[in-house]
């Protein structure tokens, strides 16, 4: 499929959006303005474990300026329930405490009031009269802790282990048994941030009809809309979400926090009501990935045949249940055919910020685990390390341990790729320096979007969709709707609408939406092209199934029409045309991406210099290259700030201690080569394109590729996250010290 | 942010006059990158800011025969774009570089760098290697110390209520002379000083005829490690001398463990640094002679 010659689906166009963006024109959730607007701030807990025992908001409710103070006691009346916030089912009073505390503050940072006033400088001096007796509770920050009996309880009654699972497929005892080789290691990954560069932000106008308008900066607008509803207890019809340009999201822009917030402070006041986080609220308040506990055990025979692996991953929900574990646990041993595994997973609350998605949600960690045991089974058994995961790597047809069996997939060619890549055979050039391989997994989701298409007069169509756009979807949703039309992209006018004006969209997520809302495009361009053939078989008197339609033009015979010619004649043949089509689609199509990396430590600092990374990814088909390559690029950047810096620095008050870009160490430009991107299209039987998703496979394999290029440049297993400069040093302090003590 | 009150006075003695102010918190402001930041995140309070880029003795920048003069308002790029400047101060320029990317650099100054008194200050160990005075005016008239006893403790200087921080000199650079300040931080840009060290030589042939070494970052205060110097000076310049000296800067460290690396990792690297500061120092005294 991918051999087939498109016209439009591969070009490199100019993004719609472009202008406005490079032009500061794009308006972003914080520059919304309106009438009237009040400003609100938020009073955060100083604690990470507290029992509210009183909240006096008179102080603040009579300063100069205020309009309104609320807190958890202004939630209207509704009975505890369970509730689907998009993550599944969620008792309410969860769903709630989360955006305003209820009874205990369960994270540092944790929203406990909030205040509207005329200026934002009156707000937040407001919110520091409001008096909060709290009454501190012990805090527990890391999953193991957090398992055992003598830890503090997050939510009475309830045990921290919020839930386990466990698959199973073979027999692991019978293939340890069998193996020749058997590696185990504990793993360790910090908590850390998506650190999208634009903060959360929202306005919301309870408007005296009842409906509530928002308008706000969010990967889902029906998200917002759906979990906003829930919150204040009224149905989905009484809200519209405005969705503004969104400066990254990366799932950290899933669920809600400031909306409901505002929606209430404007119910109060009958005025619109804005708030805008700070980059710190975004660090302490908002979801970031889980920080994990992992143990993985693999075995393999002396040819180099994985007979077992078993893995153990305890990860940190934050303060409601919900830890990422699930997807860890389904492509920790995706990569591979292994006939005899179990796999268990662990749901821990901690006192940290409740956890959100962050690409690939979960799969980074387990790779880290995995990739490196690969790695070190590959070295004890003297294999080529991209040979011995060709050895074992899972093709069509092959069962996955938690259950499905794989399609049409591209893990073989990724890795044929990376062996053939001329990166993989240069020379290292110089001491210190080691290369590393490492591969992983993201499943993709599909899930509901809709599309319409709206034909003008001069042959162009207007697209209305409902995707945010994060990563150029605009335009990789129009190319697939242009291709269908046989028009220039440029002649299809794309618009990301409010949930007033939109069919149902599920969440720019899960590398979904070139997939799904493209789809929708190409169905509904599939709609125009029928009705159009209908309007052109009008005009030549003849059946419409004997007008055909390719590259643009209409035919029957020796009678032709453009596309342009004939969206000119639509009054005189019947009036105006809109396509229309929703999906659900179930065809979606997993990704694998691949990295080789070339580190060099330095042995008397222990800081590790990036000099060439190699990120090779199936994508299926990729629609519009440069963007393929943007995200191929991007979640390698922030792999790398993953591996190397980035971690919450808690300190054990449960105090986050560098919540700040400044301390919070990601990557500059300064830190990075150029990404070398390989573009692997094993086309995607389950879309019309064979598009599969690729925002979010890129960003698994390169902590074990840097950990694996580490181990070869030191001599040293790094199997704790970050593996930044101090760790590094401690740990080639450990070997040398353990060199000399065992004589070496 | 609360709100304050601004003044921008044009001599120094009006702005002595407002620094002076009985009853209230009284702070200046220069490039204000650090000022700026500090009372939106309340980790400073003020009542008035004093704006101190319109007074003349505050922004010259002077290089003649007696040395370098620097207003404390002259921002870093101002320094490092002067050529005479740069080509007589190396290990000024290593500093000044460095001071926040290239936008904060056309408002942050050395003097602000100073007056903050964080132990991580970038500038602060380049000018004490380099044997820097500070210049400062008050109430009780003008004095001068020694850019050493000038920082009392993190985020507290030695000038009194009212005094104002108007120059820093350096002294001409004796020839055979060379410095270099360099910093340890785990990105390669935009980061705070894990460990800096700056470094000062003159150097008689092959022997050290004077040395001074600094730290950032390893105590409550930017570190003069003068034993660590002195130990140089009449040895021969080799790896044995450097490797001795910077031991003893490595004693002379009381690092904590934070965010930024652990007490044992900045001991270490208080060697690893001074020992490449020194060397750098060396090699550009070589070259001046």
């Amino acid at each position: 499929m991918s051999a087939k010659a498109y016209s439009v689906i591969g070009t490199r166009p100019i993004r719609h959006d472009g202008a406005d963006k490079v032009t500061g024109r794009a308006l972003y959730g914080a520059d919304f303005t309106a009438a009237g607007l009040l400003h609100g701030a938020i009073l955060r807990s100083p604690h990470a474990h507290a029992r509210i025992k009183r909240i006096d908001i008179s102080r603040a409710l009579a300063y100069p300026g205020v309009k309104a103070v609320i807190t958890s006691a202004d939630f209207p009346e509704a009975a505890e329930r369970t509730v689907d916030m998009g993550e599944g089912d969620t008792p309410l009073s969860y769903a709630r405490g989360n955006v305003l505390a209820i009874d205990k503050a369960l994270y540092r940072g944790h929203a406990v009031a909030a205040v509207a006033a005329a200026s934002l400088h009156v707000a937040e001096e407001a919110a520091a009269l409001i008096e909060v007796e709290y009454e501190p509770l012990g805090c527990v920050l890391t999953a193991p802790e957090a398992m055992l009996e003598t830890a503090p309880q997050l939510h009475e009654g309830k045990s921290n282990l919020a839930s386990q699972f466990q698959h199973v497929l073979g027999d692991a005892a019978k293939g340890f048994a069998e193996a020749d080789v058997v590696v185990e290691r504990e793993f360790n990954t910090a908590t850390v941030h998506q650190g999208y560069i634009e903060p959360h932000n929202a306005t919301a106008l309870w408007n005296n009809d009842g409906r509530v308008h928002i308008w706000c900066s969010t990967q889902g607008s029906f998200v917002v809309r759906d979990c906003t509803a829930i919150i204040l207890d009224i149905p989905v019809s009484q809200v519209k979400v405005t969705p503004m340009e969104i400066g990254g999201g990366f799932g950290g822009k899933i669920p809600v926090y400031l909306e409901p917030v505002a929606a209430l402070l404007s119910k109060k006041t009958g005025r619109p009501v804005k708030i805008v986080m700070t980059r710190k609220d975004c660090f302490e308040a908002t979801g970031p990935t889980p920080g994990s506990f992992m143990r993985v055990k693999i075995g393999a025979m002396k040819d180099g045949r994985i007979t077992a692996a078993q893995a153990y991953l305890a990860f940190e929900a934050g303060a409601y249940p919900g830890a990422m574990v699930g997807p860890a646990g389904m492509t920790v041993f995706a990569a591979y055919d292994i006939p005899n595994a179990v796999i268990d997973g662990f749901d821990v609350v901690v006192n940290k910020p409740s956890t959100a998605a962050y690409r690939a949600p979960g799969a980074p960690n387990a790779a880290f685990a995995t990739e490196s045991v690969i790695d070190e089974l590959a070295q004890k058994l003297g294999i080529d390390p991209l040979e011995f995961r060709l050895k074992n790597a899972a093709k069509e047809g092959t069962r996955r341990v938690d259950g499905p069996k794989f399609r049409r997939i591209g893990c073989v060619e990724v890795l044929e790729a990376m062996k053939n890549h001329p990166h993989y055979s240069a020379p290292l050039g110089g001491p210190n320096r080691g290369r590393g391989v490492a591969i992983g997994f993201w499943f993709n989701v599909g899930l509901q979007s809709s599309a319409t298409l709206n034909v003008n007069a001069d042959g162009t169509v207007n697209l209305v969709e409902g995707s945010t756009d994060i990563g150029g979807t605009r335009t990789s949703i129009a190319m697939q709707a242009a291709e269908v039309l046989g028009i220039p992209v440029a002649d299809v006018n794309p618009s990301v609408v409010d949930t007033d004006t939109v069919g149902f969209t599920a969440v720019t997520g899960g590398s979904r939406t070139t997939f799904a809302t493209g789809w929708a495009a190409y169905e509904a361009a599939q709609d125009v092209v029928r009705q159009m053939k209908e309007r052109a078989a009008k005009l030549w008197e003849i059946d419409a199934t004997a007008v055909s339609f390719d590259a643009g033009v209409f035919t029957s015979g020796e009678r032709k029409l453009t596309f342009k010619e004939l969206a000119d004649r639509l009054p005189a043949t019947g009036g105006p045309i809109v396509g229309r089509a929703t999906v659900n689609p179930p065809g979606v199509g997993g990704s694998f991406a691949g990295n080789i990396v070339d580190v060099e430590v330095d042995p008397e600092t222990g800081k590790t210099s990036i000099l060439r990374f190699t990120a090779v990814q199936d994508v299926g088909k990729a629609i519009h290259p440069s963007y393929v390559e943007g995200q191929i690029q991007g979640g390698s950047v922030q792999g790398i700030g993953w591996a190397l810096n980035e971690e919450y620095y808690m300190g054990a008050d449960g105090t986050m201690m560098n919540s700040s870009f400044l301390d919070y160490r990601m990557p500059t430009a300064l830190d990075l080569p150029m990404i070398d991107t390989c573009i692997v299209e094993v086309a995607n039987p389950g879309h019309p394109f064979g598009v599969r998703g690729v925002g979010e496979a890129n960003i698994v394999p390169p902590t074990p590729a840097i950990a694996n290029a580490i181990q070869r440049a030191t001599g040293v297993r790094m199997t704790r996250l970050p593996m930044s400069p101090p760790a590094i040093m401690e740990a080639l302090w450990r070997e040398s010290s353990s060199q000399r003590s065992s004589g070496n | 942010m609360k709100w304050f009150d601004y003044e921008c006075p044009r001599t120094v003695e009006a702005a002595v006059g407002l620094l002076s102010a009985p009853g209230r918190k009284v702070r200046a402001l220069a490039g204000g990158t650090d000022l700026l930041v500090q009372l939106r995140a309340g980790r400073r309070e003020a009542d008035l800011v004093v704006d101190i880029k319109e007074i003349r003795e505050l922004n010259e920048l002077r290089l003649d025969s007696t040395g370098l003069t620097i207003g404390a308002a002259v921002p870093c790029y101002r320094i490092y774009n002067d050529p005479a400047i740069a080509r007589a101060y190396p290990g000024l320029i290593d500093a000044v570089s460095l001071i926040g990317g290239t936008q904060i650099q056309g408002r942050a100054s050395l003097g602000g760098n100073l007056a903050n008194a964080a132990p991580s200050a970038d500038a602060v160990p380049v000018l004490i290697a380099l044997g820097a005075r500070c210049l400062m005016a008050g109430p009780a008239g003008a004095r001068s110390l020694a850019v050493e006893d000038f920082c009392v403790a993190p985020g507290r200087n030695a000038l009194a209520p009212g005094e104002l921080l108007v120059s820093i000199h350096i002294a001409a650079p004796a020839s055979g002379s060379g410095a270099a300040y360099l910093r340890f931080i785990p990105r390669n840009e935009m980061d705070i000083a894990v460990v800096g060290a700056g470094a000062s030589v003159v150097l008689d042939g092959n022997v050290f005829a004077e040395a001074r070494i600094a730290l950032a970052s390893v105590a409550p205060t930017p570190l003069f490690a003068a034993q660590a110097g002195d130990s140089l000076i009449g040895k021969p310049v080799g790896e044995a001398s450097i490797n001795a000296a910077a031991e003893i800067a490595k004693a002379a460290a009381k690092p904590i463990t934070d965010m930024r690396g652990t007490a044992e990792y900045r001991r270490h690297l208080c060697g690893v640094m001074t020992r490449r500061a020194l060397t750098r120092a060396i090699a550009r005294a070589k070259e001046t002679n």
